[in-house]
């Protein structure tokens, strides 16, 4: 396994989509509730124990070697929100494009021949780290990491923050992302039925809300 | 000292259009009785005497079997209010409710609220298997502390399956204990009343709802499978209910209309 | 390295130049160039110049959600279901040069609802003057720029102006209002490009878009020679 894959797969520059996607930043900063880094950082802390876990969770799984498929179904049932699950397929397939681009398998291949319009991007994320060689608890490092990184990146965008402030939020994030990251790591081992489903109300109820915007930023 | 109570009924039907109840045991403080229902199909069962309970400590659940073709209502007199208990060592409590819903079978499982207060420390699970034709309603609403106190720990899971394939699955946790960002803008924005009103019918196979806001912290969102989900966040208790009863309402009254019966 | 091999299963990557099932796909030509240069009228153009010939479909990416892709909408140049708006997420020029995923998967939907296409038009959002396409996802690019902006933008060059393979330079018809010097762009952008064509338009003359849609036309005989 090579420590440099993780550093690829986890660059926000890896070109599968995240740049357009807030994760639920967007109608926070419209909705005066993230005004500033502490803001901010709350945002990220709780989406990262939320849904970043749940996330995370489902990629360790999917690296771990668990059906993708039936790995898929669980996502959809953890989403309760059709704009998250639109979301989640989309990033999805552009995950796969990316990552058939740079780790082709037949693994990849098979998902993607299996879900046309995509698969959760969680377990496309996973599933492309087992390709490159990497481990469930990388997946679910890569997933949590992503979970707080694009919200930030975002927030950057949305209200002028000081981009040293908002990469400060994510460093001081750092012990917490590791937690996520074994948590869900250590679940994957147990199996589908054992994979956690934390969610977050104002979450899934603002992306609704975000979905319906005639005029935006970021397209989640 | 703690509390270990498991309370079980069964519904089905009673060959005469209504339907009986052949099985209903009481358990601890969970006790089960039979109520005059509204609607004349369905048996009502009603918890009763659940206000001073569960104590950290307790474990207790509810298994719950709607069999093929039966018209069940369960509802409870009043709050089910989570509370610390007497001594300071017991850990958490535990309140497990596992439900059945048989082929064409309608369960409303329509509880009050589950209060959080200052000191508890309760993992609520609640776990459902419905037959392909079953239709369920369900609601549950959390309450975080009671008037003007800080809430306790609180840990809510609710899986649903349908035909053994997973339909809904959430988690929710808050309170002391807690892993960060609960209270804060992605999760809960301060708010102290969460609650979830779930429908699943087959007919939303053909039919599915669109996706909709209910207000400024409430949407109804069709979930992958055949079933729809309110989610809410409000103030408090008062103003969750009003925004939940008004989804309940509009919910029923459309399937209703759809099929002719209730 | 995928230019020009096929992959097994759906979604192709990047630039391959082939279709899954092996036939050649649409040519995309990208078009670029900063805010109000007429990018959006100028794909509007080509749309009614050369649909009665060709299957044509566009990609729009907007700094804010769909307005290019509705401003197509309402001009009915094209029907809605052959004109798709990608959302970028504030940074058109990431959508089209860094990350080009939600673009080929834009591309991917129209070939799948509309197809078989001949020429895909992916127009940038207004950017700015270093805004270029991916070779991963256009075929050639077009930069247009326009003499309100300023007759010394080809001067100033920059990747859009230097590189593109066609620099359109748009509402001639303002020249003598905005006190711009055609000799004088003409000849820097010779400068900046040395032979790669420059074209002066006003879409509200009689000529129109003309040069513009002669020039699609070559490029499109040349990739389907």
């Amino acid at each position: 396994m090579s420590r440099a894959a993780l550093l690829v797969l986890a660059d926000g520059r890896f070109p599968a989509g995240g740049h357009a996607h807030s994760g639920g930043a967007e109608p926070a900063v419209t909705q005066g509730r993230i005004r500033d880094a502490d803001d901010l950082a709350a945002f990220c802390r709780g989406r990262l124990h939320t849904a970043g876990l749940t996330a995370a969770a489902l990629a360790a799984a999917a690296a771990h070697g668990l059906d993708p498929l039936a790995l898929d179904e669980a996502a959809d049932a953890r989403t309760p929100s059709p704009a998250l699950r639109a979301t989640a397929r989309k990033l999805g397939r552009q995950m796969m494009r990316a990552a058939r681009a740079t780790w082709p398998s037949p693994e990849l291949d098979a998902l993607a021949t299996a879900r046309p319009r995509g698969a959760h991007q969680p377990v496309v994320l996973g599933l492309t780290a087992r390709t490159a060689g990497l481990g469930p608890e990388d997946a679910a490092h890569c997933v949590a990491y992503e979970t707080v990184s694009g919200p930030a990146t975002a927030v950057v965008r949305l209200l002028s923050l000081d981009p040293f402030h908002a990469t400060a939020v994510l460093a001081r994030l750092a012990p917490e992302l590791d937690e996520v990251a074994a948590q869900a790591a250590e679940a994957a081992r147990h199996g589908i039925d054992a994979l956690p489903a934390a969610s977050a109300p104002l979450l899934d109820i603002t992306a609704e809300a975000h979905a319906a915007w005639p005029v935006r930023l970021f397209a989640s | 000292m703690s509390v270990r109570a498991t309370a079980r009924l069964r519904a089905e039907p009673d060959g005469r259009g209504s339907t009986a109840l052949p099985l209903l045991e009481s358990a601890g403080p969970l006790a089960l009785r039979r109520t005059r229902s509204p609607l004349p199909e369905h048996a009502r069962v009603t918890v009763v005497g659940a206000m001073s309970a569960p104590l950290n400590g307790d474990r207790l659940a509810i298994e719950a079997e709607a069999a093929d073709g039966a018209r069940l209502t369960v509802d409870a007199a009043a709050a089910t209010v989570a509370l610390p208990g007497p001594s300071t060592d017991t850990g958490s409590s535990t309140y497990a409710i596992h439900v059945n819903v048989g082929e064409g079978a309608t369960l409303y499982w329509l509880p009050e609220q589950l209060v959080s207060s200052h000191g508890s420390d309760l993992h609520q699970t609640t776990r459902i298997e419905l037959a392909p034709t079953a239709r369920l309603l369900l609601r549950e609403e959390q309450i975080l502390g009671r008037h003007g106190e800080p809430t306790g720990a609180l840990t809510t899971r609710l899986t649903v399956h349908r035909a053994g394939r997973p339909l809904l699955d959430q988690q929710l946790a808050y309170g002391p204990g807690a892993p960060g960002g609960w209270d804060g803008p992605a999760v809960l924005g301060g708010h102290r009343a969460v609650g979830q009103l779930f429908l699943a019918d087959p007919s939303f196979e053909d039919a599915p709802l669109p996706a909709r806001l209910l207000g400024p912290t409430a949407a109804l969102t069709p979930l992958a499978g055949p079933a729809v989900l309110v989610t809410a966040v409000a103030a408090d208790a008062r103003l969750l209910r009003e925004i939940l009863d008004g989804a309940l309402h509009e919910l029923l009254d459309g399937l209703k209309a759809d099929t002719g019966n209730s | 390295m995928h230019l020009g091999h096929t992959h097994d299963g759906p979604a192709a990557v990047s630039a391959d130049a082939t279709r899954p099932d092996g036939t050649r796909r649409a040519l995309r030509i990208g078009l670029g160039g900063p805010v109000g240069s007429g990018k959006t009228a100028t794909v509007a153009a080509l749309c009614r110049e050369l649909r009665d010939r060709l299957s044509i479909a566009v990609v729009t990416n907007d700094i804010y959600t769909r307005e290019d892709a509705e401003f197509l909408l309402r001009n009915a140049v094209l029907p809605p279901e052959r004109i798709q708006g990608v959302e970028t997420g504030a940074c058109p020029h990431t959508a089209i040069r860094d990350d080009i995923s939600a673009n080929l998967e834009a591309v991917e939907d129209l070939e799948e609802a509309v197809g078989p296409l001949d020429l895909i038009l992916v127009e940038s959002g207004g950017d700015n003057l270093t805004a270029t396409f991916s070779k991963g996802l256009v075929d050639a690019q077009v930069f247009v720029i326009d003499v309100a902006g300023g007759d010394d933008i080809p001067r100033k060059g920059g990747p859009g102006v230097t590189t593109a393979d066609l620099l359109v330079i748009n509402k001639t018809d303002l020249a003598p209002h905005v006190g711009s010097d055609l000799q004088r762009m003409a000849r820097d952008a010779k400068e900046q490009r040395g032979e790669l064509p420059v074209l002066f338009t006003s879409l509200t003359s009689a000529e129109g878009v003309g040069p513009v849609a002669d020039w699609v036309r070559v490029q499109l005989a040349a990739w389907t020679a």
